[in-house]
């Protein structure tokens, strides 16, 4: 580091450039090349953002009639009519399913991290694989859950839910364990100090300070789960009407509709596609921005 | 609290052996103490159990596959399902340049936004400027396979390779490059996966470049830096570690994306070709596209790209999970 300020120093002092306290020609332009490529980054990202969302609102609105949400899939995939309704149903079940499985393993996880492993080898053994298992490609956890479950079990809710929940344990593991960390320990040492047991202490006292933050953790891990694709293709299979049991017979989802139907060469099956694509980006969206009121809320009460 | 009160009255009496019921609570807390931690635990260890069983309990599924194919599963290109000839190479390179592609688009665009929230940016528009990446993280990967499907591949096709390819499509060096116009292609693959990568790699490098030490930066500036120097001499060279690790958690991402770039790849089998503008197939392209008709040693195949994917995305993780490691250990050390 002392070198690169060396050399700064020294390039000042040969243009004489500081002393004059003015800026040479060159060193200005290239400050101002750098001030346009950092803007232009953000304009360059927020092009994509707008035409995905503004073609998405467009092509997807017509379709969000209230049949949209009640009726069955079409028999036939070409012709118009029919509803999403199995799809949105089971694109809400597999994920609650999902999350009812993965949230309190978590949960737990990351309180063994945090609360009793700390810095010990298991621990950071744990932390880092938790790390490298939330890049574990979901196609891969769709592949391991129809290797481990559908071959025996046939396709169902349930096995999508598998899947998703091997997504979401780790996420919910680290952002946890981050919620957790911001416990401050006065509060466990005042709840030690009333003769309450570590569990109890955990459990009526670093859980509850931390209830805000692992709940937004948690809804940004739904978000992101509800979205998936590729693990729910080997698992879910694609049924055209309702079904609302978990473990029997295949069930389908939005983010499968979408794919399916964004193949065909069917006007009405894409334009269902685009339709799909906005009832699935809609609860992704109401997902995150409820994630981030909770987090704001959060953060303000610690400020206050 | 009754009851917190009994607890507390009791934890000292199991020391010195107080009467029978009081011994029998202190001692069923204690149970409850250890219950507790080894359900945690047990929770903790699920991670690794997951991932020991993930490469099991795949690698046993594809045996079938690896067993007939060999080496040659990785080493040829030859992909034939019906004639029993499953060599995945071309599926690998397709995978390998197309996340490429999308590093080389989604790396300077991540950093730029980055650097601008953090050293730039008026304090106004900083977070509009997260929400936005936020925003674009948040849109399922299906949702921009979609619209690469059916609006980005097609205007690019004609309205973009072509002219390109007419313009400069001689050159060369360039020309090795180009060729061919297909709207479906490893570029568009290339592009789609940068959108979806650039949140990550931005907001992971924010982090980080959040930590260079205030004064280091006043230092910088108090010389006569400008803004731009001061960011090269004290901003990158502290986050460089934290920022090579982001970016290959970005490649790890692209790599194992596999819906969006099934939709605008163009699902060419066996296809090497240095053409970006032609198209190819990628591992997990290939997995979602065939597994439906796929029976026997076929599906074998596919979960062998599967087990090929696992290894190399956990490679890929580990390695920059270890490089942030570090770098969180010198910024914590400092």
């Amino acid at each position: 580091m002392g070198a690169d300020l060396d050399d700064l120093f020294v390039r000042a002092e040969d243009g004489e450039l500081l002393l004059r306290g003015t800026t040479g020609r060159s060193r200005r332009i290239r400050n101002r090349l750098a001030s346009i490529w950092m803007v232009g980054s953000v304009v360059v990202a927020v092009i994509p953002l707008a035409l995905v969302i503004g073609y998405v609102l467009v092509k997807g609105i017509g379709q969000l009639t209230p049949d949209w949400f009640t009726k069955d899939l079409p028999a036939v995939t070409r012709r118009a009519g029919g509803g999403m309704g199995p799809a949105i149903v089971g694109t809400l079940l597999i994920t609650g399913v999902a999350a009812a499985m993965s949230v309190p393993l978590g949960v737990l996880g990351a309180i063994y991290l945090h609360e009793y492993g700390g810095r010990g080898r298991l621990a950071r053994l744990i932390r880092f694989m938790a790390d490298v298992m939330t890049g574990v490609p979901s196609i891969v956890m769709g592949l391991f859950v129809y290797t481990i479950w559908t071959i025996a079990h046939g396709l169902s809710a349930f096995g999508g839910a598998l899947a998703l929940s091997c997504l979401m344990l780790p996420i919910i593991i680290r952002t946890t364990e981050e919620m957790l960390r911001l416990v401050p320990d006065e509060l466990r040492q005042a709840s030690y100090a009333l003769g309450n047991r570590k569990w109890r202490t955990v459990v009526t006292v670093v859980l509850p300070a931390a209830f805000g933050g692992i709940t937004s953790g948690v809804m940004l891990a739904v978000a992101r789960a509800a979205g998936e694709t590729a693990p729910l293709v080997f698992t879910i299979g694609a049924a055209r009407n309702l079904n609302l049991s978990i473990f029997n017979g295949p069930t389908t989802a939005l983010s499968v509709q979408i794919f399916g139907n964004a193949q065909t060469p069917f006007e009405a099956a894409q334009a269902r596609a685009w339709g799909a694509a906005l009832t699935l980006v809609a609860i992704v969206f109401i997902l995150t921005i409820l994630a981030r009121v909770v987090s704001a809320g959060v953060a303000r009460r610690h400020n206050a | 609290m009754a009851i917190d009160q009994k607890d507390m009255a009791v934890t000292p009496g199991d020391r010195s052996g107080g009467d029978a019921a009081s011994l029998l609570v202190a001692s069923s807390g204690r149970r409850t103490d250890r219950l507790f931690r080894s359900v945690a635990l047990v929770a903790g260890l699920l991670v690794l159990a997951i991932l020991g069983l993930i490469a099991a309990s795949t690698t046993h599924e594809a045996w079938p596959a690896f067993r007939s194919e060999g080496l040659s599963f990785v080493t040829s290109s030859t992909w034939i399902p019906a004639e029993g000839k499953f060599g995945a190479l071309a599926f690998i390179y397709g995978t390998v340049l197309s996340s490429l592609l999308a590093l080389v688009l989604a790396v300077p665009v991540s950093l730029g936004i980055a650097l601008y929230a953090n050293e730039a940016a008026p304090s106004r528009i900083r977070r509009p400027i997260i929400y936005v990446m936020d925003l674009l993280a948040a849109i399922p990967s299906v949702v921009y396979g979609l619209w690469g499907f059916i609006v980005l591949a097609p205007f690019l096709g004609p309205h973009v390779y072509a002219p390109i390819n007419d313009a400069v499509g001689g050159w060369p060096v360039i020309g090795w490059f180009l060729n061919g116009s297909s709207g479906r292609s490893f570029m568009t693959a290339g592009i789609i996966l940068a959108i979806m990568i650039t949140p990550i790699i931005t907001s992971l490098s924010r982090e980080v470049i959040a930590t260079v030490p205030r004064a280091q930066r006043e230092a910088a500036y108090g010389m006569g830096a400008t803004r731009w120097e001061m960011i090269r001499l004290a901003v990158l060279p502290w986050g460089r570690g934290g920022i090579v690790g982001a970016i290959m958690l970005g490649l790890g991402r692209a790599m194992g994306e596999t819906i969006a770039v099934a939709l605008v790849i163009g699902s060419q089998a066996g296809q090497i070709t240095t053409h970006l503008f032609e198209a190819g197939d990628s591992m997990a392209a290939v997995i979602v596209n065939q597994f439906g008709e796929a029976s026997g040693t076929h599906r074998a195949a596919l979960v062998g790209l599967g087990v090929v994917l696992f290894l190399v995305t956990i490679i890929v993780n580990v390695s920059a999970r270890s490089v942030v490691a570090r770098f969180d250990r010198r910024a914590q050390g400092f």
